[in-house]
This record gives structure tokens, sequence and C-alpha cells, in this order.
């Protein structure tokens, strides 16, 4: 079959018995994947079950005790754990991306949205101010926030479009990767819905593969294609999303699916 | 027995001096690159050019003849201070004169005659780091200096841009150091950053209360960061000088009534003296013999 | 181009004492391109299951579960997705979709997951609601307001807008009237005309003798009615 035939390609991503230790405590313990280009990720579970921690680790904030993390780079599948600082920084500014959950954390709340926006392209060389307009511009459309709103500064925002322009900020340099931590999480219910809708329409046309961490079992279910989900550190069972949710094998998952208030 | 009475030569004790040099040294090693140094409490306040004195110290020896400018100018309290500062505690000779000098300190000015090889032109410096007004952390500045990300530097300008439809950084305007660190070269107007570029003196800064020594060695490249469609372009008043007719000189305007008048004078004071005594006069510089007062 | 072989599957509560509750066994069956087969048996009986399993909804326990190629018994996620996506359509009795989109956007996403152009995959699934009789103020809902038939209406249309060459069918007339009853139908016929292989539960007795080849009591492959 020629898709199944396409699809034996390189992952984009590979982790490899990533382990980090706070002291005698487990961070996240033996955690080993492969994502693959245009695939969303999905990563539940209870607060300090270390999916934070091993999101921080992948997206290399937090340098892991043991394990690899391997890229797929321009130059080649590179360990970004072994990598050099200039050279992680510049993955992240250019193949990898990084949505908060509190947009403040993610956004120059004194820079103007084009400003926000306009950044990276800067990072990576952009010197031709129309064109960076412009593209700020562009990005603010897909977003859905008004082009006559380019020059407010976030605060000006509502937590909704504060959210929609942090995303706006990470993906106007074409990124291959975004890690999200918690990206709907501090929003109304009818906002989160309309940023999801978002979401799978830009990972879509973007061919973005994304890694998200949430505790919200309806946001993957509707996001990801593969879940993973983490207790104590360890990654108790992992699978294809509706899979896990609706079968799910291990006692924690069991309990967990179990949990959900139904409205 | 030394006399316990005097000064140490240029106030600062000798160790304190080789550690300054030392920072001036990695300094100039390093263009652009911002050393750490131990500054000492002296006996002026801080934002009175507490770096620059110094940094001028370290590099005083018996035979300099200073120069001291403030906003261009020899005669305004900050200049007179320390230019007597130094008469008193190094026993240096002194001079208005820029091409006598073999030290200039200047506050926010670099003079308009040309330097020569040789002199060394020290800046007060309040705030050495470019990226402070973006990025408050110090650990994230460094780190950014470090891996030359320095994005942020054009977002200011683009900030600019967008607020006033032109770069409206006048003064305190940032550049790139020999392709590497993005530098603040203090708060001269962008008049004058043609002549941070490929200048034939040693150029020092020193900012005393964040404690940062960086330099410029002769002839280095030193490029104010632009856009491609909003080039860097030094600005100055649109008129010449009404003393000395200077038309290519950084002019400060002087309200002179109540009535809105005006005039546009050299901020240089030694170079538009020097012109005048040339006998380039410009319109309100007429020299009347007696008393003009009033 | 279905095949499953000596599939079994059970359940295991671990919360409730590790109970564990066989609901299949050594269960065979095959479709054939341009073939349909009707799952039929008391309720409970695993008609469900089975869809669910051939799906990749469900972890078989044992066995195979052949589509084309893929064996969804041991695929790997991204295998099953890439079924999902171009080979195997699902017909639910449930939708499940963003709250908010649009209703024509919900039934164009996917063709745009096939990469499909946006203008084109809304023609089609325009097209599609006209003859699902969605009138057309509609489409720019959220069809998660819509009345049940309307809903199923969508998740048929969402299941026929790509020529799937194998379709699985969960009651897909259940809750319509006799008009659209007769489009829906004319669909699958049209789908097992061009050789779509189909799966289907179909409670309306009619319905099923219209559509179907052949019928598997799924009752055989259940093992001793656990209670």
């Amino acid at each position: 079959m020629s898709i199944l035939a396409k699809m034996k390609m390189q992952p984009l991503l590979s982790v490899r018995d990533l382990s980090k230790f706070y002291g005698g405590r487990i961070g996240c313990a033996d955690v080993g994947f492969d994502l693959y280009p245009g695939e969303v990720l999905g990563i539940v579970g209870e607060s300090g079950s270390g999916k934070s921690t091993l999101l921080s680790c992948l997206a290399g904030h937090l340098a892991p005790d043991r394990g690899e993390v391997i890229f797929d780079t321009k130059e080649g599948p590179r360990d970004t754990v072994q990598m050099a600082e200039a050279a992680r920084r510049r993955l992240a500014r250019t193949d990898w991306a990084y949505v908060h959950q509190n947009p403040r954390d993610g956004l120059r709340m004194g820079v103007s949205a084009g400003g926000n926006v306009g950044e990276r392209l800067m990072a990576v060389g952009a010197r031709h101010y129309g064109d960076i307009r412009a593209a700020a511009v562009d990005w603010l459309g897909r977003v859905e926030i008004a082009a006559d709103r380019v020059d407010d500064r976030p605060s000006a925002f509502s937590g909704g479009m504060q959210q929609r322009l942090q995303i706006a900020r990470n993906l106007v340099t074409g990124p291959r990767l975004v890690f999200m931590d918690e990206p709907t999480g501090g929003l109304d219910v009818s906002v989160q819905a309309r940023l999801l809708d978002l979401l799978r329409g830009l990972v879509r046309e973007m061919g973005l593969s994304a890694i998200i961490v949430t505790h919200d079992l309806a946001v993957v279910r509707l996001l990801a294609d593969r879940l993973m989900v983490m207790k104590g550190g360890y990654v108790v069972e992992q699978g294809l999303t509706d899979q896990v949710l609706d079968d799910p094998q291990h006692a924690y998952t069991q309990l967990l699916v179990s949990s959900v208030l139904q409205v | 027995m030394t006399d316990q009475t005097a000064y140490n030569f240029a106030y600062l004790d000798e160790q304190t001096k080789r550690m300054i040099r030392r920072a001036i040294l990695k300094g100039v090693a390093i263009p652009g690159y911002q050393v750490p140094f131990a500054s000492r409490e002296m006996p002026m306040p801080y934002g009175w050019g507490t770096g620059g004195v110094q940094v001028t110290a370290a590099c005083l020896v018996p035979e300099d003849r200073l120069k001291v400018i403030d906003q261009g100018a020899d005669d305004t309290t900050n200049a007179v201070s320390i230019r007597r500062f130094f008469q008193r505690t190094a026993g240096v000779e002194v001079t208005e004169a820029t091409a006598d000098a073999t030290v200039i300190q200047t506050r926010h000015r670099i003079p308009e005659t040309p330097l020569t090889e040789g002199q060394i032109l020290v800046y007060q410096v309040p705030i050495p780091e470019p990226l402070r007004f973006l990025e408050p952390r110090e650990t994230e500045t460094r780190k950014m200096h470090e891996l030359e990300d320095y994005g942020l530097m054009h977002v200011k300008l683009y900030e600019d841009i967008s607020r006033h439809g032109q770069i409206a950084t006048a003064y305190d305007y940032p550049v790139k150091v020999e392709g590497r660190y993005v530098m603040d070269p203090s708060p001269i107007p962008k008049f004058d950053n043609p002549k941070l570029g490929g200048n034939a003196a040693i150029q020092l800064f020193g900012a005393g209360r964040e404690q940062r020594i960086y330099a410029l060695p002769p002839y280095t490249q030193a490029i104010s960061l632009d856009f491609d469609d909003y080039p860097f372009a030094a600005s100055k008043a649109d008129h010449s000088c009404d003393l000395c007719a200077a038309p290519d000189s950084y002019l400060d305007e002087v309200i002179t009534d109540d009535q809105g008048s005006r005039m546009f004078v050299c901020s240089d004071t030694d170079f538009c003296a020097s012109r005048r005594a040339a006998g380039h006069i410009g319109p309100m510089g007429a020299p009347r013999a007696g008393a003009d007062v009033e | 181009m279905i095949t499953i072989s000596n599939l079994s599957k059970s359940f295991t509560l671990h919360n409730q004492g590790a109970a564990v509750i066989p609901v299949m066994a050594g269960a065979n069956l095959a479709v054939a391109p341009g073939e349909c087969l009707g799952l039929v048996g008391a309720s409970g009986s695993g008609k469900s299951t089975l869809m669910r399993m051939i799906w990749g909804n469900y972890l078989a326990a044992a066995g195979s579960i052949m589509v084309g190629d893929v064996d969804v018994a041991k695929a790997a996620p991204r295998e099953i997705i890439a079924l999902r996506r171009g080979t195997l359509g699902y017909v639910s009795q449930f939708l499940r979709v963003v709250p908010r989109v649009p209703t024509v956007e919900v039934v164009a996403e996917p063709l745009l997951t096939l990469g499909i152009p946006a203008k084109e995959a809304r023609a089609r699934a325009m097209a599609l609601l006209a003859q699902l009789n969605i009138p057309e103020r509609l489409w720019s809902l959220s069809p998660t307001t819509f009345s049940g038939g309307e809903q199923q209406r969508v998740n048929i249309a969402r299941g026929f807008v790509h020529p799937y060459p194998a379709l699985l069918l969960d009651e897909p007339t259940a809750s319509l009237d006799l008009v659209n009853r007769e489009v829906v139908l004319t669909l699958i016929e049209s789908a097992k005309a061009r050789g779509a292989a189909i799966i289907g539960i179909f409670h309306d007795e009619q319905a099923r003798a219209r559509l179907c080849d052949r019928l598997v009591d799924v009752t055989q492959f259940t093992p001793e009615m656990a209670q």
C-alpha cells in the first residue's frame, strides 16, 4: 500500500531511555518513543506525573540525566541532549516552537503584536521591515486577529487572543515540531474550542508535528493522534489516542478515563 | 615612608588600577564584550561618570595631557569637576584642544576633530547592556550575547518604526562590533555613530554603577543596526552653526529669549572655538568689540 | 479486503478486582471488495466490539485483522492512522467533533487530511450535504447543536466524502426518516458498486436484506456469555 510505503520515513524525533531525577525523586524515567512528521502526540497524567518535566527535557529547557533526544535536523539526525547550547537554541528558533500555558510566559508583553510575531523572523536574519510587517499581519490573520491590532500590545488583548498571538509568534518561521504545555489551560471553554480548531487546521496545513502536554482528556481526543499516559514519572501506557481512551489497558489509565466528569 | 597626606597617583590605589587595566585589556582583546570589574566607590555620585573616571585613572600616566568633555563642552560642571579631580590627584596637564590631548574622557559625544593613533577616548556609560530594556534578566542577556541571539535588538527598532514611522532612536544607537557583539555606544547622538567604527584611537567604555568595561580597539568595525528598507542615517539639526558656520558638526539648539528666538551652535566647544579662531564666522558669531552682554 | 482470523478479545477491569471478561474468541470472517457483510446477534453479543476492533479502537488479544495488507491487530499507531486516512472509513453512531466548527468543515476534514485542496474538499462536502438533505442554512453552523437525525447524516457524509476501499457502518439508518433512509441506502449501494468492502450493523431488517450479501452471527464468537 503506497501510503504505508511513504510512511517508512525517518522519525522526526526519537526519544530513548530519557530520565531526569530531582535528587532522589524521579522527574521522568525510561521514556522512549518515536514521533513521525505530521503526528500529534498527547501526553496526559495528573499533576506531578512527570509530563511537564518530560516536555522540558524534550524542548531542551532541562538537561536530562540520561537518554537521547534525537531530532531529524536539516543536517541529519542529531542528539539534542549532546548538542552545544548555541545549536540547540538555533533549533529552538527555527525548527521548534514552544507554546506556554500562560501566554505571558511566551510573549513580550511590552512589545506590539507585530513585534512579537516578527521577533523570530528577525532572529533568523530578516532585515526588511516591510516584509517582516507583512508576514506579521498575515500571521495575525491566520490566527484570527484583525490586522489593525498589529501595533497594539498583548496586554490589550483577551486571554484567548494572547494565546493565539503566542501561536502566531511561534509558527511564523515554519517550525516542524511544536511543544505545547497545556495550550488551552487558562481559557474559557468556548475560547478553547476555537483554539483547538485553529491548532488542528495549522497542524494539518503546515504538516506540523506536535507534542501536547495536558490533563484534559477531551483536548487530546480532539488533537492528538497518539497518546502517552504518565504516572510517577513513568509512561504506563501509549498507543492510538482513541484506543487508549476507549480500551485502556493499564489500571491507572482505566482510573483516569473513568474519572472524567461527564457533561 | 610615602607621603600619607597626598593622594595616590590618579586617586585609585595601584592594585585597583591593575585590576581595572586587566579588565580593559580583556575588553580590547574581545571588542564589544562587556567585562565585569569591581567598580570602586568614587568621590562623586553614580551618574557623574564614576565608570569613566576609573578607566581614565587606570590609563593615565604622568606624561598624559587630559581633556574632559560633557556633551561636547569643556566648560560644563561635570567636565570641569572631573578635569579638576585629575589635576589634583594625578597632577597631569590638561587641555581643551582635542588634537593636543592624549586621553579624552567624554560624556555623550565624540569630538568633531578626528582622533589619531595614540589617543584614548574614555566614555562614561550609564547602562552598558543594549538588550536591557527588552530583557530585564542579566542571566538571559549574557546568554543572548554568548549565543549571538540578537533578534530582540531588531525588535526594538521594529517597534520604533511601527510607532513613529522611522527609527526614532536618536542616541544610544546600538552597533554590531566586528560582526559579533551588539554594543551600546553610551548615549552619544547617532550622528556620532559613524565615528565609532574604523577610529584610529582606542575607545574605552566604563560603567561604574553597572560594573562593566568594554572597548573598541583602533580601526574596529562597528556597524549601526538597521533594516534594509529603513537604513541607518546619522542625523543632525538641518542648520549650520550660528557661531562658526560649520555645516557638518553636531549642533545644540539654544533658546535665547522668551520670544522663542533660538540659535544653533556646535556642541563641541573646542571645535567651534578653533574654527572661529581660524576666521570662520557664522551669522551670530560676529566678533564685536567691547562688552556685548545683555 | 478485510480478513479476520482467530480473533479474540477480553477486558481486564483493574479497578474492579482485576476481573477478566472474555468477550470474543475464535472470530473468523472475510469480506471481498464490492461485498457487504452484515453482523447480527443479540445486543451485547459483540457486534460493536468487533467493529471497533477492526477500526483499531479496541485492542485485539490474539488473532489477526487484515485490512488490505495491514494487520490492525499488530499495527503501529501511525499505520492505523494512515489506514484510517485513506483506506478505512467508519460511520459510528456518535458524532465527535470540535465544538463550533462549521458542518461543511467537519465533512470536508477527511479530504483535507488527505491533502486535497480546500476548495475542492469543500465543494465535495457541500454536494454530499445537499444530497443528504441537510438544509444549506445549517452548513455554516456546528453540528453539535443539530438533531439526532441531522447529526447522523453529517456523520454519514464524513464517512462517504472519500471513496474508502473499506467501510464500517454502525447502524447508519437508525434515526432517519424514510426519505433520508433511502438516500443513505443509495449511497451504500453505490459504494458497493464501486468496489468497497463493507461491514455493517443494521437493525433495520429491510435495509439489511437489501444491502447485505451475507450475514454473520457474532454470537458464535462469544465465549460462554460472561455475566
